[in-house]
Formats: C-alpha cells, structure tokens, sequence
C-alpha cells in the first residue's frame, strides 16, 4: 500500500535524509582528511575544512605503496571472480533446474552447504589445496597403494605437485566456488515459462542451445547483478590474499593499503593514508555507477 | 502433408493414468479439433504428438514412421502454443527465423523465407520489434509464422485462442482456417471452447476424462451425440436432460411427476433413461395446451437475435432458446412443447446413447 499525505511525504524523506547523512559522513571525514597537509591532520579535532593538499596526498600515497600494479592485480583478481562466478553459477544453476538426474538433489545440497562453509572457515584445508593442487589425488593414490605400486613396477616415484601460491589462478579459484549465485541463477530459471522451453524443443533447439540463445540472454539482469556485487566482494577480499600472495608482484591493492597505516611509533601520516583509500575506493564505485541500471533490474524482479 | 495414427495411447504421471488408452486416426491434410473440458487429458495427447511428453503406453505414428522414440524436432511436426511462448530478447524476424537458424540455414535464405511468412500473414512491418511491444493478436500470428516457416507436416494447436479477446478470437479463427485451406498441412487443434472446434473442424473429437467419447463430422456429433456428456458438453445453451422412464405409451419424467405421451420408442418398457433436448428444439407454447409441460419463467436471457428462457420444471432446471418475438415474464407461466424426433435418449447408469425408432408421433391426447 502506498500512502501519501504531506506529513508522511516530509517523515519518510527525513528517514531517508538521515540514512543518507549517516552513510556519507565517514566518506566525507576521509576526503577531508585526504585533502590536509601532516600538521592539520593531526590538529584535534580535526578542521572539518578541506585543506589544499589533496593532489600532493594522492600522488606520495601511489608513489609510496605503488599503487599502479596492485590495483591492476586487484581488477584482474575481481574481473576473473566475477567473470568465474557468472559462469560457473550459470551452469550449476542450468543443470539443477534443467535436467532431472539421480543425484541432483544431493549436488543441489552439497552446493547448498558452501553457504555456510565461507572461505574463512576453510581457509587451512583451501590454502593447502591451492598449495598444491594434486596433494589429494597424491593422497588418494597412497591409499590405495597405487603409488607403491608404480614405484615397484617403474622405480619412479609419484610426486604429483602443482602449486598454485603466488598466482592469479590461486587467487581466483577458491572465491569462485561459492553458492550465492547459483541461486541467484536458480531462482530466475525457475521464472522462465516452460512453455519457452518446450518452443525451442520445437524449434529444434538442443539443450546448450536453447542454453546459450535463450536463457542466458535473458539473464542478461542477473549477470550483471551477480558481476557486480562479484566484483566488489573480490575486490574487498582481504585475508585470502594476505595469505597466498607473499610475492610482491600479486599484492592486492587493499592488502597494500596496510604499508600506508603509520606504524605504532611511525610518522602519523593519516593523510596519506586516506588519500590512498580513496584511490582503492575508485574502481568498485566505478563498477557500481556503470552497472547500477541492470544492477537493479536484476534483484527485482519485476520486469515484465 | 501427412497422417497420424494413434494405437492405445495411455499416459501415467507417477501413479495417476491421466489417458486411458487413445485411438484415433487423422487423414492427411485433415484439420481435427480435439474438444473438451480441462483435465480431460487433450493437451498431454496433443503433447504426446509433439514430442514434449512421453509415451507411457501404446504407440503414436506419422505417416506411418512410429515416433515414439524421436525427438521433437525430428517428428517434423510445429506447434502453437497457447501463451504464445515467443522468445521475449528476440525480434519478430529472429523469432520467426530462429528454427531455421538451428537447423544452419544460410542467412540469405532464412531472410527470404521470413519475408515470405511475414507476408501471409501481414506481419512485414513488425518484424524488427520485440514480443512486449505487440498486441496479443499480433503475438498469435507471430506465433504462427514461427510454426509455419518450418514448413511442417503436422501443425499442432494448443488452445492458442484462449488469450485473445472475444472479437479477436472470431478474427484469428476465420484466419486460421484459410490458412489451412492454403497449406493444407495435417492441423491438430485443441481447445475447450466448443464454438471453436465446431467451426474449425473438419473431424471433432471429443474428449472426457481421459477417453474419447465420440469422433465425427462438427454436424454429426450435434445431431447425434454418443453420450450424455458429449450432448450436454456440445452446444450453447446446453442440451436438457430429464430423468425418467420408459412407459408403454410415453415417458414418466422426473420421477413420475411429468408425463410425455409418445408413440412406441423402441426401447424396454420400464427402463430408467435420460431424455436429452435441445434448448432450440423446444416450442413455446399457452400454457395448458394439449401435449406440452406446464413450466414456471425462472429468468429471461435477451441475446438480440433471440432469447434463452430458463424454466423452472419442478425444480429441474431446463432452458429454451427462441427467435420468436415472445417475451414472457419472470413468474409466468409457459407450455413447453417436445417433439419426439428432437429427442436423444441415453441410459441413466452408463450414459450411452440409446438409438429408437423413428416412428411417425400422433397427437397425444391428455
């Protein structure tokens, strides 16, 4: 029910206004911040006045923890997530709604439980995987003897290693696998008329087909939806990175973002580091004002 | 062009059997309607046909190839559904075109063919919009370009009128059958609406609850209905049926309370029976008159061309439809009068129709 009176128009606005003031605020504290020379910064409290050193902040903090490839680190990370997870989920979600095999309901729950199962909570077995990616087949072939066996017979041992620290695939697969957006994928299929599906069969469509020219175009909405919140969730990771990238040349631009927090004892140069978060900020809000249209379209799903 | 046979067609889901066991056989280039009320099962037979359902017992074959086993595609049959189901990202043309695009038609020949399709049916200046920015009618034949461009063997129809308004449905229809006259394609049509299949049909086939109740001619299956449903389900206003018995010189109605003089029917004396009559077939008469039913006027329906009159006959309900200028008022009296050759009989238990003598009616005296 939608109601308008005066009074009601002027309270929901003020919600509204509130809301708005109180999400901004801390964004508006970190502009400033970016914006004062090392004394001002510091002052308490601190001149809710921009300074006039906005540039010059932006430029050491890029400078000081080299920005330009971590943030081209971060975007191919969260590109390739996004990417992965579109699909990947599309797949899942194709071949559960779709096709009717034993088993189907059991992949359904297993793919089910991985939403309570966030990479956090598996963060030891899932870095021993990425750290090497056979070690379970090896394990699987010790148990059962077979490498024993091969040994025996050839004299070569089986050592299987295929270590995946330090790289992009090591950084993107296991943000991949999550549940979320197979069921994204699962509930808009299940909107799809069936009447569509039996045309294509009519038609002569295959399954892949009918795939790839009809369910996929219309989940045009979805995709985007699913990418962007992908992205920006990728893009914000934090501890799986911290943990398989020790190499320089795979940091992540918001695990760097630590170099720019003054140490305990350190020069306080908050400045800078502000400046340094505005610069990691820009991308996702990037992403988010390009997608936004079919971003909304995509969780609603109203359209008609 | 081509024939279908159907051989002892039974369709189960999980433990519920929705067809018991179907034969027909449709000639080739014949348009048949199947007719009947929802859940009959008419749809899952026009299904099976397709390809969309499978086939849990007996076999279906076109031109004379069992299907059975074959894909949808491969039964060279097209169908049209009732939602329309066009694809709503892809414009009329890719609609329309998207079957031979499957089937690696080169683009050149595709276009041409969508031309030709567009052309029969007035389509050309719509073929670069989407679904959503046409009108249902439009839609339809959209829907029906789609089912045409394959050139098929067997059209299908799955109550594709149904989502069209009353004046539209009329139009499409008329278009529909000079479709048919033109491509002369086998034509399976399904529907719940009996004004429908009696003007589209060549061959009617009605159904109920899952079995045919009577196949023939739209003419046949109204003059000689083989079961009680098929006459109480075929023509509007429905058919009256008066519960009774068979006398030797008539029929005691509703349970002895009316009597119909008539001369001998052929049928045992005492046997409990069904006397069918059309709301058409019934005069309306003074009340009183000799041979006819006293009835009390429930309710009055204008038509324009005609009226329908409910009467209440004892608490049965019976209608009578005229063209006389005759307007009685609600609460007044009228004599019903009942030609014996308008009667259909059908047994009371099982419903079938009971065949009688036609023999010459003298007057009754009451």
């Amino acid at each position: 029910m939608v109601e308008r009176t005066p009074f009601l128009n002027f309270f929901t606005h003020l919600i509204l206004f509130i809301g708005f003031i109180f999400c901004i605020a801390p964004f508006v504290v970190v502009v400033i911040a970016a914006s004062h020379n090392l004394k001002d910064v510091n002052d308490v409290p601190m001149s809710l006045l921009p300074g006039s050193d906005f540039w010059v902040n932006i430029k050491t903090a890029w400078t000081t923890a080299d920005l330009g490839p971590k943030l081209l680190n971060s975007f191919i990370m969260a590109t390739g997530v996004a990417a992965g997870k579109v699909i990947v989920s599309a797949l899942t979600a194709f071949s559960i709604v779709y096709f009717r095999y034993p088993g189907r309901m059991l992949i359904f729950w297993l793919i089910f439980i991985t939403l309570m199962l966030p990479l956090e909570v598996r963060i030891v077995p899932t870095y021993a995987v990425v750290a090497n990616v056979l070690e379970p087949y090896q394990a699987i072939l010790d148990l059962t003897g077979i490498s024993w066996l091969i040994e025996k017979v050839s004299g070569v041992q089986v050592q299987l290693s295929l270590g995946l620290l330090n790289s992009y695939s090591g950084l993107i697969l296991p943000l991949v696998a999550t549940a979320t957006g197979t069921f994204l994928y699962r509930q808009f299929f299940l909107t799809v008329p069936d009447e569509l599906t039996e045309a294509a069969r009519m038609d002569g469509a295959g399954a892949l087909r009918f795939f790839i020219d009809i369910l996929l175009p219309l989940s045009r909405n979805n995709m985007a939806a699913l990418g962007t919140i992908m992205f920006l969730w990728a893009w914000n990771q934090y501890l799986w990175p911290l943990l398989i990238t020790t190499d320089q040349s795979h940091a992540m631009a918001v695990t760097e973002l630590k170099q720019l927090i003054p140490n305990v004892g350190g020069i306080p140069e908050w400045h800078i580091a502000m400046a340094g978060t505005l610069i990691v900020m820009l991308p996702p809000l990037i992403v988010v004002v390009l997608m936004q249209r079919w971003f909304v379209r995509g969780l609603i799903a109203t359209e008609k | 062009m081509a024939s279908i046979t159907i051989r002892g067609v039974k369709k189960n889901y999980a433990k519920t059997q929705v067809v018991h066991g179907v034969d027909l056989d449709f000639a080739s280039g014949e348009f048949v309607v199947i007719l009947g009320p929802s859940g009959c099962g008419k749809s899952t037979l026009l299904r099976m046909i397709a390809g969309l359902e499978e086939i849990s017992a007996g076999e279906i074959a076109i031109d004379g190839t069992v299907v059975n086993r074959l894909e949808p595609r491969e039964r060279g049959c097209a169908m049209v559904f009732q939602n329309y189901a066009l694809y709503p990202h892809m414009s009329v043309s890719q609609n329309i075109g998207y079957s031979l695009k499957v089937a690696g038609v080169p683009s050149a020949e595709r276009q041409q063919r969508i031309q030709a399709v567009a052309r029969t049916l007035e389509l050309e200046h719509l073929l670069d919009r989407k679904p959503m920015a046409l009108s249902g009618g439009q839609r339809q034949r959209v829907a029906m370009g789609r089912a045409m461009i394959r050139e098929p063997k067997v059209f299908l129809f799955d109550e594709p009128l149904s989502n069209l308004d009353a004046k539209l449905r009329v139009q499409m229809r008329s278009e529909i059958r000079k479709l048919h006259r033109r491509l002369n394609a086998t034509s399976v049509f399904v529907t719940h609406d009996q004004v429908e299949a009696m003007t589209l049909a060549d061959r009617l086939v009605v159904m109920n609850g899952g079995r045919v109740e009577q196949v023939g001619t739209p003419g046949e299956i109204y003059t000689r209905p083989a079961s009680r449903f098929v006459a109480t389900f075929v023509g509007a206003p429905a058919m009256n049926i008066l519960e009774g018995t068979v006398e030797l010189d008539g029929l005691s109605l509703l349970g002895g309370s009316r009597r119909l003089a008539m001369a001998r029917t052929g049928l045992p004396v005492g046997a409990k029976v069904a006397m069918g009559i059309r709301p058409e077939a019934v005069r309306l008469v003074a009340p009183g008159t000799a041979g006819a039913l006293n009835a009390t006027v429930d309710l009055v329906e204008e038509l324009g061309a005609g009226r329908v009159i409910y009467v209440d006959l004892d608490g049965a309900p019976f209608s009578v439809m005229t063209s006389e200028a005759v307007h009685p008022e609600p609460g007044s009296q009228v004599g019903l009068k009942i030609s014996p050759e308008d009667m259909h009989f059908f047994s009371s238990e099982t419903g079938a129709r009971l065949d009688v003598f036609k023999a010459s009616v003298p007057e009754p005296a009451l």
